[in-house]
């Protein structure tokens, strides 16, 4: 496919209020198929705003947003949360799984909401990820039975549910210890590329950054120049 | 459908105590509700057919709705006619056998006549009215129940002595009458006579039981100082319930008034309705207040699963999908409440009853009640609607939750 998987067109989100808090400030940017981009910047600065934005669970007050070549400005919700099950993954800082469900059920759910799988493929293909993201043994444990880097781990299992063409992760390793970090990251930069597939990563940390093919920075919800360290 | 009804149902398991006390007020709602309706219900059928089977269904009788016309006012229409003397008419029904065929001869209803007559009672000085109805036995079986009423001697007794008279209970009891006893009865127009007691009745119906005693035709005629007068005709229709029709064509046919049953206790069939209408309005107000529990734990789980539904809908799931989620959950707790609910309804119908209530006037009674598929049908509705609504509100609110908010706060 040509064109960019995503594509920002001078995008501005302006929180209403009494005092008006501007927290992307026209930023312009496509990320391709196939691209690992870190967006990084300091802490306020509107990284997670922009990425909320990028991942169609915000939306921008002007400019547009196109996924696919898709146009998504005035798309009604539930039209936006179809494109998100069927295209985007997401990773958070924190987890985020339902605590009643085992870690099969919660990479099962989005499969579940989809619906293009029988429920044996689901099963099968839940599996497939959680063995590869070394939680075979763990399948069947709730989140409160297993380590914060596990969580983290099953949550990228659960984000790649329906093979999405962007991940977009939003600081993943946060919580992390660095054992946990390095081994989190390292499997996060084994999905890029996968059938074209794109990583969004925000991170604060310039090391991590660094290993991603691109890097954009954010700076009072502009893109800047990168510093250099 | 299958996910959202596996997440309520781990909601529902991993709060099993608070679910059960939902379920027990919807039972209980539930459960009174049945029991309350089919008690009233069931106490109202049995007195409307004591009273339809007591009393004659139509009563056809000698007066007329609206006076008759003054002669003069037919010939001048247009002349104010004052200080007329009116003419004493003949009482009674006029060719009453002739009538009676009339009747007969269309009316699916069977026809006794007799003759009304308001009296005074006199016994040991005291003076009781009452309303004589001279009858012929052997007519009187078809229109009412009275022979099998008897609790002292037998309605046939009418025939075997001379001014043979057989009282209600009630009234027997006030006058301190019994079988045998001589009585003294004057009428209206000053006429008097000694009449024997050969018989006492008890209806159940109050009214009856208090003012009424049953004379032959003749005697009654006596009394009222009018020979061959038949002022009532009294009908018994084969369908209870068609007797306010028959009734009206009666009248239209024979210009005589003719009251239905309906009519007549029309004051006791409109308390009914009020009293039906509280009752649903308290069934109602029950059901309701039952929801209020479902309500509170059906918003207590959206609050303690903000973060689960912001994920939910951030991964791609529809807000249509998150609610429904929240309305299973109050559903089954509605559906579960409601079974519940059906079996203690039942229960406790079967209960009450059974209990017997010993009245000081005659046998050994229980609770009149019915168990109507209707009154089950209604409140377990009313409940799973009322679940339906309580859980709708706060599952509105959570899926309307945006992502963004929880996310941001989480991380
Ligand atoms: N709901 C809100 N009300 C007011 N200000 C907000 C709100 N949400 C975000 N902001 C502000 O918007 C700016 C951008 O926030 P954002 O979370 O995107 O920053 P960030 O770069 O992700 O920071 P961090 O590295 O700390 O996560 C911040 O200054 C933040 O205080
Ligand atoms: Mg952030």
């Amino acid at each position: 496919m040509s064109g960019p998987l995503i594509e920002a067109r001078n995008i501005t989100r302006v929180l209403p209020g009494e005092v008006e808090t501007t927290l992307i400030n026209g930023i312009d940017l496509a990320i391709n198929a196939g691209e690992f981009v870190a967006i990084t910047g300091p802490s306020g600065s509107g990284k997670s705003s922009l990425m909320y934005l990028l991942g169609l669970l915000d939306s921008p007050t002007s400019g547009d947003i196109l996924v696919e070549g898709r146009s998504t400005a005035g798309m009604p919700e539930d039209e936006r949360a179809k494109l998100r099950l069927e295209t985007l993954g997401f990773v958070f800082q924190f987890h985020f799984l339902l605590a009643e469900f085992s870690a099969l059920d919660n990479v099962m759910l989005p499969m579940r909401a989809l619906e293009k799988r029988t429920p044996a493929e689901m099963e099968a293909h839940a599996m497939d990820l959680l063995t590869r993201l070394g939680l075979k043994e763990h399948a069947h444990k709730r989140p409160d039975q297993m380590s914060g880097g596990q969580r983290q781990r099953v949550a990228i299992a659960r984000a790649l549910a329906n093979d999405p063409k962007v991940i977009l992760a939003d600081e993943p390793t946060g919580n992390l210890d660095t054992a946990s970090t390095d081994q989190v990251f390292g499997i996060i930069r084994t999905l890029v590329g996968e059938g074209g597939r794109s990583v969004i990563v925000v991170t604060h940390d310039p090391h991590l950054a660094a290993r991603a093919s691109r890097r954009l920075h954010v700076v009072d919800g502009k893109l800047a120049p990168i510093p250099t360290e | 459908m299958g996910l959202a009804l596996d997440i309520a149902v781990t909601h529902i398991r991993s709060r099993l105590r608070q679910t059960l006390v939902g379920v027990l007020g919807v039972a209980t709602g539930v459960g009174f509700s049945v029991m309350m309706a089919g008690l009233m219900e069931g106490s109202q059928r049995d007195f409307i057919s004591q009273l339809v089977d007591s009393l004659p269904h139509i009563t056809v009788s000698d007066e007329r709705r609206t006076p008759p016309v003054q002669p003069a006012a037919e010939v001048y229409a247009d002349v104010e006619i004052s200080n007329l003397s009116t003419v004493d008419r003949r009482r009674g029904i006029k060719n009453p056998l002739a009538v009676i065929s009339e009747i007969e001869g269309w009316a699916p209803a069977r026809i006794a006549p007799s003759v009304r007559a308001n009296i005074l009672l006199r016994q040991a000085g005291r003076d009781v009215g009452a309303v004589m109805l001279g009858i012929d036995p052997r007519r009187e079986i078809l229109v009412s129940n009275v022979a099998s009423k008897m609790v002292e001697g037998q309605l046939d007794n009418l025939l075997k002595a001379s001014n043979a008279v057989i009282l209600g209970a009630r009234l027997a009891e006030r006058l301190g009458v019994r079988v045998g006893n001589t009585i003294t009865i004057s009428s209206s127009g000053g006429k008097a006579m000694t009449a024997t007691a050969v018989g006492i009745f008890r209806t159940g119906v109050a009214q009856i039981d208090d003012s009424q005693l049953y004379a032959l035709t003749r005697t009654a005629q006596i009394l009222a100082g009018q020979t061959g007068l038949i002022n009532e005709l009294r009908l018994k229709a084969d369908n209870a319930l068609e007797a306010r029709e028959l009734a009206t064509r009666i009248e239209a046919e024979t210009g005589y008034k003719a009251v239905s049953w309906q009519e007549a206790h029309e004051d006791l069939l409109n308390a009914f309705n009020i009293r039906n209408f509280i009752m649903y309005t308290v069934v109602g107000a029950i059901l309701l207040v039952a929801s209020f529990g479902t309500y509170n734990i059906i918003s207590t789980i959206t609050h303690e699963k903000t973060r689960d539904i912001a994920i939910m809908k951030s991964l791609g799931l529809r807000a249509a999908v998150v609610r429904r989620i929240f309305v299973i959950e109050a559903l089954i707790i509605g559906f579960i409440g409601m079974g519940a609910g059906f079996l203690f309804g039942f229960l406790m119908t079967q209960a009450l009853g059974s209990l017997e209530f010993r009245s000081p006037y005659g046998d050994a009674t229980h609770l009149p009640v019915i168990y109507a598929p209707l009154h089950y049908a209604l409140a377990g509705s009313i409940a799973l609607g009322a679940s339906f609504i309580a859980a709708w509100l706060p599952a509105r609110k959570a899926a309307s939750v945006n992502p963004v908010d929880i996310i941001r706060g989480a991380s």
